[in-house]
């Protein structure tokens, strides 16, 4: 491709980054409304005194057990399935938080234009330095965020899916950017598109896991006190600054779903480990060097795997198990920014 | 609602009030190795290991570590003769060999193996016994519907049906009959235990290989000159690590010769001007006793021939240098590989000539495939390639060090015992070679000559072809890979399943009233994560009614005519 071509083109992705990112920061304000309209309605309704059964509710004993459901229900996708409203008080769609999701898919589809480009520029894949990794990395994230929404409704997390991702692209842009440049011979393999791309697709579903682990921690520390209360006066007083967690799902639905979002990260990233071994072992004559990079892949394995067994194992699931999937995601964000960045060792491509 | 209800031993579900008073019974030794064994394969302890295995690991990417950059520690010492020394009883330099990581594995691997072998057996176990009976009240358990079947129906026949419609779902079956109820109890999903089990199992072969593996291949590593040809043979290699149960005879005597190496620049992209964009070796490898092969190797794209895997490591100029005695005599000439200094290639040789002129030679060579001069009049290359080739030699005369029997590097020169002639503070300067250009050595020692590759195109303004270049090759023997690569595979295989196969139990039960009308009730028992459950039991009843309605009017049609 002509290289003025390639120069205009790779400006025109930038103009498409920067504008993904003014409307990703305006979905983000949308769905950070959307969470303050949440709570002053949680506000308004327990002011009114209509809060009766919250803690019977919300403590995650709730199941249908014992209830007739007389087949109501199709058959849902494992993600979504028994994605419940057993929020304590239920909460449809505001306003706020459909111009959220709007938006978001408008920066999204600015997103994706802008990784195109960028990939049609350099005639190659887009993931080829920290810049790119960043930009395809992060579309990922959305992507899957958005793809996760038409099955289950997780638009809650948008404030956080949007603030990471508009986070993680500022760094990128004003820290990691380079200038377009050939793949090095080190780099020209099949093994870069599926590696990096598998390993991308692990982070967009780790993070999901992790909002969801974090509003887990949040809610469960929301239904304890509701339950300790022994007025409902009481309980409304000591939750107020988070206060739109009532109508979020229980704290026992947000674990399932965040066991069933990293498992899939997990598989993924299991992929992405062997893959890369196979890739080392053609680009370096060994498969598996304790390299900085290949240890934290293989820590942020065995934290998961950790995770895992977290959740079959007594007196480890609910809290316990959120927090390693906490720590397994900001091992995942260490691995990208930190190692990348300030370690030494063979994966030497952040093209800094 | 099976999997989002917490089981009682939930972390965050109340604690029960502590037993007290539970008096333990003294145990002998073998009880304690059996509390011990209990203790090292319960879940809980997997969990522990696993953690420590995360946490240990994490050393070895702050501090470098001896097999990956062993440099790096060298460097490392010096920096930090304090702590270094500390840090090497700690094994900080060897973690993942370390005592402390080993021991944090292995222990973790007997876990594992421990936890596994029984719940294999429980497992084929339960591959063989029929679903259990079904429970007297499905009431209390998952996706509960209950009907009315349609009029007519038979209690039997609807369970008969049921059967049906729970063995075409994969379930297996059993059913249960009574005067006053029949029922259909089923089990589907062994998958997922069996790919738990595969999976795990599959680590520990991993882990077998991996520790075994090496022990039965050999890696070795050669620098070849454009045009030079090895022999697969121990006294060939530059340096070679065999395995612990590698026999060096078994080595297969193939040739390999570098017929040429290419590289291309990139030209047009200014912002990445000069970055290399494809390094190959043009290779003829000849088995013994049978003919040549071509063949190439690339960066990414090791030459796989003779039970061996050829890799391309490196790769630089090797300037070709002749030096003559003053009679005429030519006592050294050899294409000499020059180790790459920066990008841009400027390149740090060594010339060692021991025998044949008054005095023993030395000379440390810069090359500079583009020579550039940097304002303070240093020379340094501007670009990789041959462009504008120099040769820049400092000539030291004395005692190489080569009788004392001490094995010296090619690479390197021990200028203690040397006394330097060109270059540095001698106030001489430098001898400036460009290809095909010849210069007197200080003290009327000789002639030293940079040879020319291709005179006839120098001549004409183009040195590409003026000095060969080398690639250095690593070249493995691994038999264990084709095993890793089947294990990583069953590890994948064991994860698909293990984790997204449900394993569920469905019960049909069918009641006769005491009016002769029959009610059903449909319910399941997710055993692990399955939030498709109730979703799953909801199909089991709508297939199952279906089926009966279209029975019923197959039955009823003769009757209402
Ligand atoms: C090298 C160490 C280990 C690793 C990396 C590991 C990893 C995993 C992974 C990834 C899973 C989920 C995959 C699946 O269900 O197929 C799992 C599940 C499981 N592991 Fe391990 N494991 C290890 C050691 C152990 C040990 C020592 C035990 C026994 C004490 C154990 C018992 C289990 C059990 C019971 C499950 C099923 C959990 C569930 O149903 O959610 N594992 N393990």
């Amino acid at each position: 491709m002509n290289l003025i071509d390639s120069a205009l083109l790779n400006s025109y992705s930038l103009y498409a980054l920067y504008s993904a990112m003014a409307i990703y920061a305006l979905a983000f304000i949308a769905f950070a409304v959307d969470l303050a309209r949440r709570s002053s309605a949680v506000g308004a309704i327990e002011a009114a005194d209509l809060v009766e059964t919250d803690a019977a509710s919300s403590a995650g004993f709730a199941t249908s057990a014992g209830s007739t459901i007389t087949l109501k229900r199709p058959v849902l996708s494992r993600i979504s399935a028994r994605m419940d409203d057993d929020a304590a008080l239920p909460y449809g769609r505001s306003s706020s938080l459909r111009v959220g999701v709007a938006l978001t898919v408008l920066g999204w589809a600015s997103h994706l234009a802008a990784t195109i480009m960028r990939g049609v520029a350099a005639d190659r894949v887009p993931w080829a330095n920290m810049y790119e990794f960043a930009l395809t990395g992060t579309l990922l994230i959305m992507t899957v965020f958005l793809i996760v929404l038409i099955r289950a409704d997780l638009r809650f997390l948008g404030t956080f899916v949007t603030g990471l991702v508009l986070v993680l692209l500022g760094v990128a842009a004003l820290q990691f950017y380079v200038e377009v440049a050939p793949l090095p011979p080190a780099l020209q393999s099949a093994w870069l598109v599926i590696h990096v791309f598998v390993a991308s697709l692990a982070t967009g579903m780790f993070a999901l896991g992790f909002a969801l682990s974090t509003v887990q921690l949040l809610q469960f520390r929301r239904e304890n006190r509701t339950l300790e209360a022994a007025a409902p006066r009481s309980a409304v007083a000591s939750g107020r600054r988070l206060r739109f967690l009532a109508t979020l799902p229980s704290s026992a639905t947000l674990e399932n779903l965040a066991y069933r979002i990293n498992i899939i990260g997990f598989i993924l990233w299991t992929f992405t480990l062997m893959a890369g071994s196979i890739w080392a072992e053609q680009a370096w004559g060994r498969y598996w060097g304790w390299d900085t990079k290949e240890v934290w892949t293989f820590i942020i394995w065995v934290i998961y795997a950790g995770y895992i067994h977290a959740r079959a194992t007594r007196g480890w699931r609910g809290s316990r198990s959120a927090w390693l999937a906490i720590i397994g995601f900001s091992a995942v964000m260490f691995n990208f920014g930190i190692v990348n960045v300030f370690f030494k060792g063979l994966h030497a491509y952040s093209g800094l | 609602m099976a999997t989002l209800s917490r089981p009682s031993d939930h972390y965050d579900s109340r604690r029960e009030a502590p037993q007290t008073g539970v008096v333990q019974p003294k145990l002998g030794l073998t009880g304690w190795l059996r509390w011990f064994w209990r203790q090292l394969t319960s879940m809980r302890t997997a969990l522990f290991l696993l953690l420590m295995l995360a946490i240990a690991s994490i050393p070895g990417s702050l501090v470098p570590q001896r097999t990956s950059d062993p440099n790096g520690v060298t460097q490392y010492f010096t920096d930090h003769p304090d702590l270094a020394p500390i840090l090497d009883k700690l094994q900080a330099f060897d973690v993942y060999t370390s005592a402390w990581f080993s021991s944090i594995y292995l222990l973790l691997f007997i876990s594992l193996i421990g936890c596994v072998i029984p719940r294999t057996k429980h497992h084929f176990q339960a591959l063989r016994a029929k679903p259990p009976t079904t429970p007297a009240r499905l009431g209390r358990l998952f996706g509960f519907t209950t009907q009315d079947a349609p009029a007519h129906t038979d209690a039997r026949d609807a369970i008969t049906y049921a059967r049906t419609v729970l063995k075409s779902s994969g379930y297996r079956v059993a059913r249960f009959d009574s005067d006053t109820e029949s029922s259909v109890s089923a089990e589907r999903g062994y998958l997922r235990e069996t790919g738990n089990l595969v999976f795990h199992a599959a680590l520990v072969g991993i882990l077998i290989t991996v520790g075994f593996g090496g022990g039965y291949g050999f890696s070795g590593q050669r620098v070849l000159v454009e045009g030079q040809t090895f022999v697969n043979t121990l006294l060939a290699y530059d340096s070679f690590n065999p395995g612990r149960f590698f026999d060096d005879t078994t080595l297969d005597p193939y040739t390999l010769s570098l017929d040429d190496f290419s590289v291309s620049y990139e030209q047009r992209n200014l912002q990445a001007y000069g970055q290399p964009i494809d390094f190959t070796a043009d290779v003829t490898v000849t088995p013994k006793g049978e003919a040549a092969e071509p063949g190439a190797v690339k960066v990414n794209g090791p030459l796989r021939t003779n039970e061996t895997s050829i890799y391309l490591l490196g790769n630089g100029y090797a300037p070709t240098i002749q030096v003559t005695a003053p009679d005429g005599t030519v006592v050294f000439s050899d294409s000499v590989p020059f180790l790459p200094q920066d990008a841009n290639l400027t390149s740090l040789g060594i010339v060692k000539v021991p025998d044949g002129l008054a005095e023993q030679l030395g000379m440390i060579g810069f090359f500079y495939p583009t020579q550039d001069k940097a304002a303070s009049g240093a020379n340094f290359s501007s670009y990789p390639d041959l462009e504008y080739p120099l040769l820049t030699l400092n000539v030291y005369t004395g005692d190489l060090g080569l009788n004392a029997g001490v094995p010296t590097s090619v690479y390197a020169l021990d200028t203690d015992t040397l006394a330097q002639q060109t270059g540095g503070k001698t106030g001489v300067s430098s001898i400036e070679l460009k290809p095909g250009a010849s210069a007197e050595l200080p003290g009327g020692l000789g002639t030293v000559s940079f040879i020319d590759n291709n005179p006839a195109s120098s001549a004409a303004g183009d040195f590409t072809q003026s000095v060969p270049r080398f690639a250095s090759f690593d070249i493995h023997h691994d038999p264990t890979q084709i095993w890793l690569i089947s294990f990583s595979m069953l590890v994948l295989f064991g994860l698909f399943t293990g984790l997204l196969v449900p394993r569920r139990r469905v019960w049909v039960k069918a009641t006769i009233r005491a009016d002769g009308t029959v009610h059903l009730e449909y319910a399941g028992l997710a055993r692990g994560d399955d939030p498709a459950l109730e979703a799953a039991v909801s199909a089991v009843a709508a297939r199952h009614l279906k089926l009966l309605k279209t029975h019923q009017t197959v039955v009823a049609t003769p009757e209402s005519t």
